[in-house]
């Protein structure tokens, strides 16, 4: 069960109309490496893996869908005025054609959301490495928009993002280190 | 010097089509060098750490494009 708080994670500014960063946001939003894919694989992992690691699985995913929220917003903020022709012109246009304004879950190049983003193994540390990898996969991503974008505000915000994945990909090490037992053991040779 | 942005330099040809970039570089972030998290690491204040993105200041790296304007350029 989930309690909904009715503002987002990190406050979303865009100050320039600029659709064009709408296309490459998408990637974040229902890309391989995005939000939705990050908060389904983690939800979805709970179940099969040690109890120590579970509530991890369970805070990281959930705060992947504040990301999501965020990404939205910022995608919605970027198109909610753009006339057809400035979608045309940010190649957004058959984006338009088919949505409209609507948010939809694809990636940059258009490709639909798919299950097969989400990596199931059921051992525990190949699944922790997968979540490891795909921390580091959206933080590069992260990165590569910032420096497309010209948008002070909005990068502020893709900062924050950033940020969260470094953290997460920290906490998936040290999920890693618990399931190994060695921590802080003493070992001798 | 420790830094979280690594260079390198790739070989260029004399026949490169474009302009040669002689430098790349890639991220290191903080996390990659402190395995296990020690305790009483320094803490942001919690209004710091909420514009940041983490209360941990070993782990802050915040990224900027080397092309925004105010670019502050990556900290190391």
């Amino acid at each position: 069960m989930w309690i909904y708080e009715k503002k987002l994670q990190y406050p979303v500014r865009v100050s320039s109309c600029n659709p064009m960063l709408a296309k490459f946001l998408i990637e974040q939003y229902g890309g391989a490496d995005g939000e939705l894919a990050a908060a389904l694989r983690y939800l979805n992992q709970r179940y099969t893996i040690p109890d120590k690691v579970i509530g991890l699985l369970t805070d990281i995913g959930t705060e992947e869908f504040a990301h999501l929220e965020m990404i939205a917003t910022m995608v919605y903020k970027l198109t909610k005025d753009a006339t057809p022709e400035q979608m045309k012109a940010a190649g957004l246009d058959g984006h338009y054609a088919d949505h409209d304004k609507a948010l939809f879950y694809h990636n940059a190049a258009g490709v639909p959301f798919t299950a097969t983003y989400i990596q199931a193994k059921g051992d525990p540390i190949t699944d922790l490495y997968e979540d490891i990898a795909a921390e580091e996969k959206a933080r590069a991503t992260y990165q590569w928009i910032i420096n497309l974008s010209d948008d002070p505000d909005l990068n502020d915000g893709l900062r924050f993002l950033r940020e969260r994945e470094i953290i997460h990909s920290q906490r998936f090490r040290e999920a890693v280190e618990i399931l190994k037992e060695e921590q802080g053991k003493k070992t001798i040779f | 010097m420790h830094t979280h942005l690594k260079t390198y330099h790739p070989y260029v040809s004399p026949f490169d089509p474009c302009k040669p970039m002689v430098e790349k570089t890639y991220s290191t972030p903080p996390h990659l060098y402190i395995g296990f998290q020690p305790p009483n690491l320094p803490q942001f204040s919690p209004m710091e750490a909420l514009r940041t993105g983490t209360l941990w200041k070993a782990f802050y790296d915040p990224w900027y494009s080397p092309y925004e304007k105010g670019n502050k350029g990556v900290p190391s």
